[in-house]
């Protein structure tokens, strides 16, 4: 196409509101008579309720009620569904205890919500919210994943604290391929737990009107057509029909906000039986302690390979720490999204994994940027090098020799990879790092006194969440598909609807430049619409790295659609046959001809058909479309980078950072490098700084910024990005996504590069200066 | 952040008489750690005197031998003056690594050294250079003024008005940063006056700032880096949290100690 606007960099529609502060966030909604909730948390980690009393809180100035626990049960309320069920082992599904609103009998972790309290203003819930006087018979603490199988349970359902024990791969198979292995790689580590931390925190607003007893609820979120449907069908009983759910402007979410959490539900609840909107909007404080945290797995890995190198079979042995309830899609992040990964970028004939998920009582653990495809590349990747370490060989070479080299390639661990190049990224990252060049580097650092080393991950993940089917046999309680809508307006202007929800990607740009792409129309006659169910006719959200392979090729097929009966009713105004209409740059022509009709004059002949086939076809220019994928798409790249370690304090710099990424077709380069940016900083921060540590009693150490540290700007290094294209093979854009990979890879170079740096086997996440010196000690230590 | 009584008063009297007369008043300058304990409603004072307008306490003397910061002073007007700049970089450089860009620019250094946060910058730079604190009703020591964790020299209602800080021959100050806060995991400040008068002092590290006497007399003989990069500070008595150990910011101390000293030979 002439004026192709794929693979342009458009500046971000979005930005100008965002910028200006014109954007919409949930707290923005100001609703008539606004009233304000503020919840009591718990402040122990388990407890026994032995009675919450809220006759003071009652009494204080601007209260208009306070509920607990039995009064959402005695309303019959329900629990927070979970939608992925697991069948362990022994063919038995997974233990689903029940996660209530607000808590019933018992706390199980530090900030769960025990009352509400709404008021007139936020200040007096506040207020009266420090009158609920809750007498809690506390109870020892399960806060270690690794030994939690061993501690009273803390749920009824699962007295081992088990949700499940889950495994994947051929068992058998592995084992006889270690015995018979030259060498044999172990790994053990912790993968760290995370504080997702948008810098939106959580918020609800909702409405009730008794005029059509219809309820509003904004709320920041990833998937409103989720929320309202888990909402309505599993907790508050309630007609699909009758609640609109609203994620209008969304700060980030990271997978934090995909999830249903029970202040949603307490505020629209309330609204009803107050008959007035409630509001409620987390602190920083209660994101950290009931934000749904991301990883925390405790891992043995072991890699088996022939003398030359060949990777023969792997062995994984995890335990996931799910936190005190399941949250929404909680249990296939540590199993689906993760064992299926590790195949890695290689051929690895044999591959077996073993899930624990286990109850404790901490902060819900739920998908965080990446989810479990970070945790798999970790292992894979952290294997990879260390081998290459313990064989002494090159780490790129013992990547190259085991590369997935023909496609389409079938893993042993359930995925059917389409397409992909992996010589070419590792080729283009190690140029784009002058790997050539290291050792002098290298030796430059050490005369300042500093350590530098260099690690490579090679990662791969599977986004375009997910083939309908696929996910329903593995347990998925929903479908994987997603919704668009075009609609043409009488004079030519276009609006997207789109089941895809942009909470920082960019959509309204990305989208748009697909849709005046394939209309050949000026981007700014094409506006995209997302995030309200009233609006959009279904959708299944954003998460995954889903929103352009799945969300985009929706909105395509709506497009083909829209051309096709465009080419019907050009065909009539030029009086020729309909399979001589050509449809390009935005006009319609009869093939070989000059007569034409600009995509306005059709649009309008649509709207106002004075002139039009009635007989034949419908007036109007509205197409809508569902696509559900036949198989993930699998974005992959190679990572290197370099650090300098200080010697003395252990403080660890990135030198360099090369990401070289295959996200297929690129339409927007830019934004594509914006999602890449961030990923790396937060896979960065995983591997460098970002640490969430409970103490032995279950409280949050790490519960705030002055604490916890995410990564700033003087963290990370100018990154140095590329990207090699293989286009996906079973969508119309060939695009696979974006969004996720830089945390996915990160972590694995950056520790590969601390090791290497230090000459160590293994060395804990975060490599925090602290760590770094410890283990420089123990060293040095060990030398004497 | 529950209710609370505000005032702003136009003149140091009436700011004092008024801090005096409330149960549960508090001096209100920068805000940059009560206003974020009253959010937390870990702290909540009845009434909030607001410094702010006292003009006097916000002057800034350059003079020679020594450097008068207000009360009220700003961190980013310390870190930008060119006379502070000029006379005693070391300050400056202090004042410039204080938590960020906002916290900078809202920060005084009476509301700092009032509350004596342990991880503090500026209370290494008051022992460091000896400095004198001026007070509405005295002047007290800078050796003298740090008592424990939070707790300084002050009586209920004194006002700190202003800080002197002799102007050594060269100083520096060298800072390990705590990552999530901003704050020193450890902080050491070293001062050669010349004539054998050499002061360290060290934030961060413990309960608050102390002098580090044996690095004191090592740099007194000789004052170069090989003084004080052998001494090995005990991790007794100090902070002990997720960031550091005691055994980290033992070494720390000397780490930052003997890279002060190479700043400020340079």
């Amino acid at each position: 196409m002439e004026h192709s606007l794929i693979g342009k960099r458009i500046q971000r529609k979005e930005d100008y509101r965002f910028l200006t502060g014109a954007g919409q966030y949930t707290d923005d909604v100001e609703l008539p008579k606004q009233t304000f909730a503020a919840f009591v948390r718990s402040p122990h980690a388990h407890a026994r309720l032995k009675s919450v009393n809220v006759e003071k809180a009652k009494k204080a100035p601007g209260v208009l009620a306070v509920y607990t626990g039995q009064d959402l049960a005695d309303a019959k309320v329900g629990g927070l569904p979970c939608g992925w069920l697991i069948t362990d082992v022994k063919g038995q599904p997974m233990k689903e205890p029940p996660y209530p609103v607000l808590a019933q009998g018992k706390v199980r972790h530090v900030g769960e919500r025990v009352a509400v309290v709404i008021a007139e203003t936020l200040e007096q819930a506040r207020d009266a919210a420090e009158r609920v006087e809750v007498d809690y018979e506390v109870l020892p603490a399960v806060v270690d994943a690794a030994t939690a199988g061993r501690k009273p349970g803390i749920h009824e359902i699962a007295p081992d604290n088990t949700c499940y024990v889950w495994a994947l791969g051929d068992k058998a198979a592995v084992d006889a391929a270690f015995s018979k292995a030259s060498h044999v790689t172990t790994l053990e580590f912790v993968n760290n737990r995370l504080v997702p931390n948008a810098i939106e925190p959580r918020s609800a607003n909702a409405a009730y009107s008794r005029a059509d007893d219809g309820y509003t609820l904004y709320v920041a979120n990833q998937n409103p057509h989720v929320e309202r449907l888990l909402m309505t069908a599993f907790v508050l009983g309630l007609p699909e029909s009758k609640v609109r759910v609203v994620a209008p402007d969304v700060g980030g979410g990271f997978g934090s906000k995909i999830y249903l959490y029970p202040e949603d539900h307490a505020v629209t609840w309330a609204a009803k039986k107050l008959n007035r909107p409630v509001k409620w909007t987390a602190e920083r404080s209660e994101s950290f302690l009931s934000d749904a945290h991301g990883r925390d797995h405790v891992t043995r890995a072991e890699l088996a390979l022939d003398k030359d190198g060949k990777f023969l079979a792997m062995r994984v042995k995890t335990t996931a720490n799910l936190g005190a309830y399941l949250s929404t899609f909680a249990s296939c992040i540590p199993t689906i999204l993760y064992a299926t990964l590790l195949a890695g970028q290689y051929t690895t004939p044999a591959i077996y994994c073993e899930v624990t998920a286990v109850f404790t009582n901490t902060a819900p653990v739920d998908a965080y940027r990446g989810a479990g495809r970070p945790e798999a590349t970790y292992v894979v990747e952290r294997l990879v090098e260390t081998a290459a370490r313990e064989m002494k060989m090159d780490p790129a070479e013992l990547r190259r020799k085991n590369f997935i080299r023909q496609f389409p390639y079938q893993t042993p661990v359930a995925l059917l990879y389409d397409t992909g190049d992996y010589e070419a990224t590792l080729k283009a990252a190690q140029d784009l790092a002058d790997v050539s060049n290291y050792e002098k580097r290298r030796a430059e650092s050490l005369k300042r006194g500093k350590l530098r080393g260099l690690g490579y991950a090679c990662y791969i993940e599977a986004c375009g969440i997910a083939p309908s089917n696929i996910a329903g046999a593995l347990g998925a309680r929903a479908g994987l598909f997603e919704a668009g809508e075009i609609r043409v307006h009488p004079t030519g202007t276009v609006t997207v609807f789109t089941g895809s929800h942009a909470h920082g990607q960019g959509h309204e740009t990305t989208f748009a430049q697909v849709v005046a792409d394939r209309l050949g129309l000026p981007i700014e006659k094409v506006e995209v619409v997302h995030g309200d169910t009233s609006k959009i006719l279904f959708g299944m959200g954003t998460y995954g790295s889903r929103s352009i392979a799945v969300g985009g090729t929706a909105i395509v097929k709506a497009l083909d659609k829209v051309i096709a009966k465009g080419r019907k009713i050009a065909a009539h105004l030029l009086e020729a046959g309909e399979q001589d209409i050509e449809y390009e740059n935005g006009t319609f022509k009869v093939a070989g001809t000059d007569r034409q009709k600009s995509f306005a004059e059709v649009a309008f002949a649509a709207y106002v058909p004075h002139n039009y086939p009635l007989d034949k076809l419908e007036p109007g220019l509205n197409e809508n479309a569902f696509y559900d994928p036949t198989n993930f798409t699998f974005p992959a790249g190679s990572y290197v980078c370099e650090v300098e370690v200080d010697k003395e304090t252990g403080a660890t710099q990135i030198a360099s950072f090369v990401a070289v990424d295959d996200f297929g077709k690129i339409i927007n380069p830019m934004i594509v490098e914006g999602q890449v940016h961030g990923g790396l900083a937060q896979g960065i921060g995983q591997a460098l700084t970002e640490c969430t540590r409970y103490d032995s009693d279950g409280q949050l150490l790490t519960g705030s910024f002055s604490d916890y540290a995410i990564p700033r700007a003087t963290d990370v290094p100018s990154f140095g990005l590329d990207t090699r294209e293989t286009p996906c093979t079973h969508n119309p854009l060939g695009v696979k996504g974006c969004g996720e990979a830089g945390a996915i890879g990160a972590p694995a170079a950056v520790m590969n590069a601390i090791t290497d740096a230090l000459g160590v086997k293994d060395l804990a996440m975060p490599a925090t200066s602290h760590t770094v010196w410890k283990k420089l000690q123990e060293k040095n230590h060990a030398r004497v | 952040m529950r209710a609370f009584e505000y005032h702003r008063p136009a003149n140091l009297k009436d700011a004092v008489a008024l801090a005096e007369k409330k149960d549960e008043g508090r001096y209100l300058a920068g805000g940059q750690s009560l206003v974020q304990a009253m959010k937390l409603r870990l702290s909540a004072p009845t009434d909030l005197v607001d410094l702010n307008a006292l003009q006097d306490l916000k002057a800034l003397k350059v003079e020679p031998g020594a450097v008068t910061v207000g009360a009220m002073v700003r961190h980013a007007e310390v870190a930008s003056s060119s006379s502070v700049l000029k006379t005693l970089p070391a300050l400056a450089a202090l004042a410039g690594q204080i938590g960020d860009r906002q916290v900078r620019h809202l920060g005084t250094i009476g509301g700092s050294l009032a509350n004596n946060d342990p991880a503090a910058d500026y209370p290494a730079a008051v022992l460091g250079l000896g400095a004198t604190i001026t007070t509405n009703k005295r002047k007290i020591e800078g050796d003298k003024f740090f008592k424990g964790l939070y707790e300084t020299a002050l009586q209920p209602g004194e006002l700190i008005t202003a800080v002197t800080f002799p102007v050594p021959k060269r100083a520096a100050y060298m800072k390990f940063k705590n990552p999530a806060s901003r704050f020193a995991i450890v902080g050491v400040f070293v001062a050669d006056f010349g004539g054998g008068n050499v002061r360290v002092g060290v934030t961060g590290a413990g309960p608050c700032a102390f002098r580090q006497s044996e690095m004191e007399q090592a740099l007194k003989k000789n004052f170069a880096p090989d003084s004080v990069a052998g001494i090995k500070v005990s991790p007794d008595g100090l902070n002990n949290d997720l960031h550091a150990s005691p055994e980290y910011r033992a070494h720390l101390i000397t780490i930052m100690a003997k890279r002060a000293v190479e700043a400020a030979l340079k």
